[in-house]
C-alpha cells in the first residue's frame, strides 16, 4: 500500500490543516495577493476532494464496510482511532464537495467582500474550518470530536464576522452564534465527561461496548444526564428548533461564499454527530427502546418543519429566507433519524447530501446576485430572469428541489421520509411533511414569480450575467442535485447501507 | 441520610455545577456584551474544574514514577495516581476556551467601533430603527 | 426510419423540439416551423404506436414491452409501456397539438404577444410530460410526469405577466400542487408501503392484500379517495377551482388545457388507476367507488349549473369542462365494461368538441375583441365559420347525433344500466338538457339576433387610439378571424363529425382497456 493509501484518513485532515497554515504563510511572504491566495485554497480544496473520493472508494470496496486507522500506530482503545464507515464516507463527500465548489465560487465574491490585505488570512481560516469539519466526520474518538468541533466553530465565528464590511449586523450575528455555540459545545463536553466517568474511555467503539455492558443501564442516572446534555448540545449545533435562533443571522450576514459553505456543511456535520452519539455510542437499544429520546426529537423535528418554514414565507431578504428554509430542512433530517427505521434513516442521510447540493447551489446563486446587483432583497429579484438567466435558472431548479418536485433530489429524500413515517405508524407525521412541502412551494414560488414573470426595473439594465467561475460552481452543485434526483442509486445505496449499519440490522 | 452521605462524596460536583449556572445566568441575563463573555468564561471554567475533579482519588498523587534506586535499577511502582487523562483533556479545552474568548473580544471591539456601544439592547434599538421591517439577528 | 418505435421516442421528440424552439427563438418563422415539424413527427410516431397496439389487441394482448429509463431509486424504475388507454390519450394529445400549434401561431401573431419563444418551448416540454403520463407503466412514473406537467404548464398560464394573470396562475398552481402533494403523493406512498408494488396491471396491486385480508376494504376505499381527489387535474369538485382560474391564459393555452393535455391527463390518470392500479375486480369487491359515483354526478350537475350563469364565454366553457370531465370519472366509477368504454370514448369526443369551442372563443377574441356572450349577438353573420363550428361542436358536447359525443353518452348510459344504477341515465339526460341551455344560445344568438347598436367596451384596451375604433368595431369593422385560426377550428369541428361516422379504431382501443 502506498503512503497515501495507508494514511488516507489522516491525510484528509492534515491536507487542509497545512493548507490553511501555509496560506497565511504565503500571504506573509509574498504579500497578500488575492489570486495567489485563492489559487492556493483552490488547490488544497481540489486535493481534498480527490482524497475524499479515494476514501469513499476504499470504504465501498472494503469487505467490512469500514476502514480503521490508528494515529501514531497506537492501537485503540488507548490511541486515537479514525474510523470510516458508510455514514462517514458519505458525509465526507458532502463536506469536501461543498468545500471545493464554494472555494471555486469565492474567487470573485471574496474579491468583492473581503479587504484586500486580509484575503490570505481569510482563506487560511476557511481551510481550517474545512479541517475541523472533515475531522469531526472522520474521527472515532469523542474528545477528538470536541476539539475539532471547536476548531470548526471558532473559525466559523471569525468567518461570519468577516461579513462586517458589507453589513455590520454580521458582528452581532457572529457573537450570538459564538455564545450559543460555545454553550452547545460545553454541553457536549459535559456529556462526554459523564460518559468518560462511566466508561473510562474516550474511544467510540469501546465506549459503546462498555456502556451496553453496564448493569441496570435503563435506570442509571449518569447515562441519562449524559444523554440529555449531549442531545441539547447537539441540537444547538445542528440548529434544531427551538435552538435554531442563531441560524438566520449567521447565514444572512456572512460573506456569500461562507453562507453557502456553512449552510451546507456545519449543520450537516452537527446532525452527523447526533447520529454517531445516539446510534453508535449509546446504541439503538438505549436511545430508542429504553429512553423515549426519539420522541422528544420527533416533536422538535415536527415543529421544526413547520415553524421556520412559516417564518420563511414572511421574509423580505432572500438570504434570510433561505436560512429559515434551512432550519426547516434540518427538521426533515432530524425527523428521519428519530424515526429509527431504515427508510426514515435513509431519507435523513440522503437528505444530508441532497440539501447540501440544493441549498449550497441556491446560496451560491444569491451570492452571484449580490456580486452583480449589490444586495439580495426580494425586490431585487424582479425580472432578474431576463438579466441573469443562468444564475436564476440554477436558483429556480434549487428552489424546485426544496419544494420536493419529482426529478429533483429533494423528492427522493421526501419519498423515503414519508415511507419511514408510514412504516413507524405515524401517518400524521407523513401528512405534516407533505404540508411542509406546500409551505416550501409558497415561498419558492414567491421568488420564482418575481424572477421570471415580473418586468425588471429600468435601472437594472446594466446588470450582466455572473462570471464563469461562479456559474460553474453554482451549476456544479445544482446539476449534482438534478442528477441524483433522477438517478439516485449511488446516494440512496450509500444511505441505505449506512442506515443498516447504524441500526445494527443486516441489510 | 443516604442523600447526605452521597452528597458528602460528591460535593465537588455540586460546587462546580453552581459555578456553571452562575456563568450561564450571566450569559442569558446580562445586556453588556463583555459581561456575557465573562459569563461564558465562568461557565467554561466551572466545566473544566468539574472534569478535573472527576479524576481525583483519595490519596492520589501525580502520575510520576518514583525513582527508587535499588541495586542500580530505576524503580517502578508509582503510588495511586489521579487520572491524568482528564487533566490533559482540560488543557486542550482551556486553550479552546481562551481562543473563544479572544475571538469574542475581537468581535466585541469591532462592534464597539461599528455601533459605538456594547450594550445589547442599545444595539438592537439602533438596528430596529434602521431596519424596521426585519428582525434583528 | 432506422429508429425503433418506442414510447421513449414519443417523449424524446417533443423534448428535443423544445430545445430546438429555444435555440431558434430569434427567427420566428424557423421557430414556428420547428414547432410544427415536432408536432407532425410526434403524431406520426404515436400513430405508429397505435397501429402496434391495435395489432396486439387483435392477437389478444394489451400491454406492450416495457422500456426503462433506469432506476430512480433502488427498486423503483421510470418505466414505460404502450397500452390501449395510454394510446388513446396520446393520440388525442398529439393530434390536437398539431392543430393547436397552427392555431397558436395565428393567435399569437394576431395578438402581437410577447415571450413567444418561452410559450412554444413550454408547449414542447408539456407535451413530453404528457407522453410520459400516457405511457407510464407504474404509478411512480405517472406521478413524476404528472408533476412535470403542472410545472411546464404554469408559465403558459402566467404568460401575460399581469397581476391578474399571476393571481390566476397562483390559484392554478396552488390547487394542483396542494392536491397532488397532500393527497396523491400520500396515496402513492401508502400504496407502496402497503403493497410494495406500484406497477400497472389488470389485477391491480391490491388483489393479493385484499384476499389475505391484510388490507381492509376501508383502506382501499380511502386510498381510492386519496387518488381521485389527489388527481386535481380531473377537476372533481371541490378540487375544480383551478380550471376557471386558468382562463387568464391566452386562448391557445386554454384550448390546450381544456381539451388536449392537462384535464385529459387528470381523467386519464383516474381511469388508469381505477382499471390498472386498483383493478376493477378489487374495487367491485370492496364497493369503494359508490361514493365517487355520487361525487361525479354532483359535479356533472353543479358544473353545468354554474356554467349557465356565466357571461364570460371562456368561463362558461371552463365550467362546462368541469361537468364533462365528471362524465369520465363517472364512467370509471361505474366499473362496468360499457362504463369504461364510455369513459375512454368521452376522452376523445370531449377533446375534439371542446377544443373547437375554445378555438372559436379565441377567434372571437382576436377578430372582434369580445369576451362576453352578451356582446356576441349577431356576430355570426360576420364570422360564419367560427360560429358554425361552434354550433357543430356544441351538438357533440350535448351528445346528439350526428356528432361523436353521442357515442360516448350512449356507452355511459349503457354502463349505468349494467351497473344497475338506472337513475344515472336521468342525470345524464338532465345534464344534456343543461348543456343545450348554455351552449346552443351562444350560436343561435350569434346567427339569429341582431347586434346591439351601442358600442360595447373594447376589451383589447392597450391601444390608445381606440376611441374612434369602438364605433367602427361594433358596426362593420369585424371580419372573420385570421386563416390560421379558422382552419384548425373547422378541422376539429369536422373531426367531431367524422368521429361519429368512423369510431371504429378508437372503439376497438376502448374495448381493449382492462382486458
Amino acid at each position: 500500500m502506498s503512503f497515501i493509501d495507508y494514511n488516507l484518513p489522516v491525510l484528509i485532515v492534515i491536507v487542509p490543516l497545512l493548507g490553511g497554515l501555509l496560506s497565511v504563510l504565503w500571504g506573509t511572504l509574498f504579500g497578500p495577493r488575492r489570486d495567489l491566495s485563492w489559487g492556493w485554497a483552490m488547490l488544497v480544496a481540489a486535493a481534498e476532494l480527490a482524497l475524499v473520493l479515494k476514501m469513499v472508494g476504499t470504504v465501498v470496496d472494503s469487505a467490512t464496510g469500514s476502514v480503521v486507522y490508528n494515529m501514531g500506530s497506537w492501537p485503540g482503545p488507548w490511541g486515537i482511532e479514525y474510523r470510516v464507515d458508510y455514514l462517514n464516507a458519505f458525509v465526507l463527500l458532502v463536506v469536501a464537495g461543498i468545500g471545493a465548489a464554494t472555494i471555486l465560487f469565492a474567487r470573485h465574491s471574496v474579491h468583492d467582500e473581503i479587504p484586500h490585505d486580509r484575503s490570505h488570512v481569510f482563506y487560511g481560516v476557511w481551510l481550517l474550518c474545512l479541517t475541523g469539519l472533515v475531522g469531526i466526520t472522520i474521527t472515532g474518538d469523542t474528545f477528538n470530536v470536541y476539539v475539532l468541533l471547536e476548531i470548526t466553530s471558532l473559525t466559523s465565528y471569525a468567518l461570519i464576522a468577516m461579513g462586517k464590511d458589507r453589513d455590520r449586523r454580521a458582528l452581532l450575528a457572529a457573537l450570538r452564534y459564538l455564545i450559543l455555540g460555545s454553550i452547545g459545545a460545553s454541553f457536549i463536553l459535559l456529556g462526554i465527561g459523564y460518559l468518560l466517568m462511566l466508561t473510562g474511555t474516550l474511544n467510540m467503539e469501546d465506549m459503546h461496548n462498555t456502556l451496553i455492558a453496564i448493569p441496570d443501564l435503563a435506570t442509571n442516572r449518569t447515562v441519562l444526564v449524559a444523554f440529555a446534555f449531549l442531545l441539547v448540545g447537539l441540537s444547538l449545533k445542528s440548529a434544531l428548533f427551538p435552538l435554531h435562533m442563531w441560524l438566520p443571522g449567521a447565514y444572512t450576514y456572512a460573506p456569500s461564499a461562507i453562507s453557502a459553505f456553512l449552510a451546507s456543511t456545519a449543520t450537516k456535520v452537527g446532525i452527523y454527530m447526533a447520529f454517531r452519539f445516539m446510534y453508535t455510542i449509546f446504541g439503538r437499544h438505549y436511545s430508542i427502546e429504553v429512553l423515549p429520546g426519539h420522541l422528544v426529537l420527533l416533536a422538535c423535528a415536527a415543529a421544526a418543519i413547520i415553524v421556520p418554514n412559516l417564518s420563511a414565507i414572511r421574509q423580505t431578504e432572500v438570504k434570510r429566507l433561505l436560512a429559515f428554509s434551512s432550519a426547516g430542512q434540518i427538521g426533515y433530517m432530524v425527523m428521519g433519524f428519530a424515526l429509527a427505521n431504515e427508510d426514515g434513516m435513509t431519507g435523513s442521510i440522503v437528505h444530508l447530501f441532497n440539501h447540501a447540493a440544493m441549498k449550497g447551489g441556491m446560496f451560491l446563486a444569491i451570492g452571484a446576485v449580490i456580486y452583480r446587483v449589490g444586495s439580495a432583497h426580494i425586490t431585487d429579484l424582479n425580472g432578474l430572469g431576463k438579466r441573469m438567466p443562468w444564475t436564476m435558472g440554477a436558483f429556480s431548479i434549487g428552489g424546485l428541489g426544496l419544494a420536493g418536485f419529482p426529478l429533483t433530489a429533494g423528492f427522493i429524500s421526501k419519498w423515503y421520509l414519508i415511507k419511514g413515517c408510514l412504516t413507524a405508524g405515524y401517518w400524521y407525521l407523513a401528512v405534516l411533511v407533505l404540508f411542509a412541502s406546500l409551505l416550501a412551494v409558497i415561498y419558492v414560488w414567491k421568488m420564482l414569480e418575481r424572477i421570471w414573470f415580473t418586468e425588471p426595473d429600468e435601472s437594472t439594465a446594466h446588470i450582466k450575467e455572473a462570471p464563469p467561475t461562479m456559474l460553474i460552481a453554482t451549476w456544479g452543485l445544482i446539476l449534482t442535485s438534478l442528477y441524483f434526483g433522477v438517478h439516485a442509486e449511488f446516494t440512496v445505496g450509500m444511505a441505505q447501507k449506512a442506515a443498516a449499519f447504524l441500526l445494527e440490522v443486516t441489510p | 441520610m443516604s442523600v447526605l452521605l452521597s452528597f458528602a462524596g460528591t460535593y465537588n460536583y455540586a460546587i462546580y455545577i453552581i459555578l456553571m449556572m452562575i456563568g450561564f445566568y450571566g450569559v442569558i441575563a446580562k445586556k453588556n456584551l463583555i459581561k456575557q463573555a465573562l459569563g461564558l468564561g465562568l461557565f467554561s471554567t466551572g466545566l473544566f474544574l468539574f472534569y478535573i475533579s472527576m479524576g481525583v482519588f483519595d490519596g492520589g498523587t501525580a502520575p510520576v514514577w518514583r525513582a527508587v534506586h535499588e541495586g542500580g535499577h530505576a524503580l517502578k511502582d508509582a503510588g495511586p495516581y489521579d487520572n491524568p487523562l482528564t487533566h490533559v483533556l482540560i488543557l486542550t479545552a482551556i486553550v479552546v476556551s481562551v481562543s473563544t474568548l479572544a475571538v469574542a473580544l475581537a468581535i466585541i471591539v469591532n462592534i464597539q467601533r461599528a455601533y459605538g456601544t456594547i450594550e445589547e439592547d442599545e444595539i438592537r434599538a439602533i438596528e430596529a430603527g434602521l431596519h424596521p421591517e426585519e428582525e434583528v439577528a | 426510419m432506422g429508429v425503433e418505435l418506442t414510447p421513449l421516442l414519443a417523449m424524446a421528440i417533443p423534448a428535443a423540439g423544445a430545445v430546438a424552439i429555444a435555440l431558434l427563438g430569434r427567427w420566428p418563422n424557423l421557430r414556428e416551423a420547428a414547432t410544427l415539424t415536432t408536432a407532425g413527427l410526434l403524431l406520426a410516431v404515436v400513430l405508429g404506436l397505435a397501429n402496434q397496439e391495435l395489432a396486439r389487441g387483435a392477437a389478444g394482448g394489451n400491454f406492450g414491452p416495457a422500456f426503462s429509463l433506469g432506476e430512480m431509486i433502488p427498486g423503483m424504475a421510470l418505466e414505460f409501456r404502450v397500452e390501449a388507454l395510454g394510446v388513446i390519450y396520446a393520440l388525442v394529445a398529439s393530434g390536437l397539438w398539431l392543430l393547436n400549434s397552427v392555431y397558436s401561431i395565428g393567435y399569437m401573431r394576431a395578438h402581437h404577444e410577447e415571450n413567444q419563444t418561452r410559450f412554444y418551448m413550454c408547449f414542447g416540454l408539456a407535451m413530453a410530460s404528457v407522453m410520459g403520463i400516457a405511457f407510464a407503466s407504474n404509478m411512480f412514473t405517472l406521478f413524476v410526469f404528472y408533476e412535470a406537467l403542472t410545472m411546464t404548464t404554469y408559465p403558459l398560464v402566467a404568460h401575460a405577466g399581469t397581476p391578474t394573470a399571476l393571481r390566476g396562475a397562483r390559484t392554478y398552481l396552488g390547487v394542483l400542487v396542494t392536491t397532488s402533494i397532500c393527497f396523491l403523493l400520500l396515496g402513492t406512498s401508502l400504496t407502496w408501503y402497503l403493497t410494495g408494488n406500484l406497477d400497472f396491471s389488470v389485477e391491480g396491486v391490491f388483489a393479493a392484500g385484499v384476499e389475505t385480508n391484510s388490507i381492509s376494504s376501508g383502506m382501499v376505499a380511502l386510498l381510492y379517495g386519496l387518488f381521485v381527489y389527489g388527481i386535481g387535474k380531473a377537476a372533481v369538485m371541490p378540487a375544480h377551482r383551478w380550471l376557471p382560474a386558468a382562463m387568464v391564459a391566452p386562448t391557445p393555452v386554454s384550448a390546450f388545457l381544456h381539451a388536449v393535455a392537462v384535464v385529459k391527463a387528470g381523467v386519464f390518470s383516474v381511469l388508469k388507476i381505477t382499471v390498472y392500479l386498483f383493478g376493477l375486480d378489487t374495487l367491485k369487491g370492496v364497493g369503494g367507488t359508490d361514493f365517487f359515483i355520487y361525487a361525479a354526478c354532483f359535479t356533472i350537475i353543479a358544473g353545468s349549473g354554474v356554467a349557465m350563469f356565466q357571461d364570460n364565454l371562456k368561463r362558461r366553457l371552463a365550467y362546462s369542462t368541469i361537468s364533462q370531465l365528471a362524465y369520465i370519472v363517472l364512467g370509471a366509477a361505474l366499473l362496468t365494461p360499457s362504463g369504461i368504454e364510455g369513459a375512454g370514448l368521452h376522452i376523445v369526443m370531449h377533446a375534439w368538441g371542446k377544443i373547437t369551442l375554445f378555438f372559436c372563443a379565441g377567434a372571437v377574441m382576436v377578430a372582434a375583441h369580445k369576451t362576453d356572450i352578451s356582446q356576441m349577438k349577431g356576430l355570426g353573420r360576420k364570422m360564419p365559420f367560427t360560429f358554425g363550428a361552434f354550433a357543430i361542436a356544441s351538438i357533440s358536447i350535448i351528445g346528439l347525433p350526428p356528432m361523436g359525443g353521442s357515442w360516448s353518452k350512449w356507452y355511459l348510459m349503457m354502463g349505468s344500466l349494467e351497473a344497475d344504477k338506472s337513475w344515472i341515465v336521468w342525470v345524464l339526460v338532465v345534464s344534456s338538457l343543461m348543456n343545450i341551455a348554455y351552449l346552443l344560445p351562444v350560436a343561435t344568438n350569434a346567427f339569429f339576433l341582431s347586434p346591439d347598436e351601442k358600442p360595447s367596451p373594447d376589451v383589447h384596451g392597450d391601444h390608445g387610439h381606440d376611441d374612434h375604433g369602438t364605433v367602427a368595431h361594433s358596426a362593420s369593422g369585424i371580419q372573420e378571424a385570421p386563416l390560421l385560426c379558422v382552419i384548425p377550428l373547422c378541422l376539429t369541428a369536422l373531426g367531431s363529425f367524422l368521429l361519429f361516422l368512423y369510431p371504429g379504431p378508437i372503439l376497438t382501443l376502448c374495448q381493449m382497456i382492462g382486458s
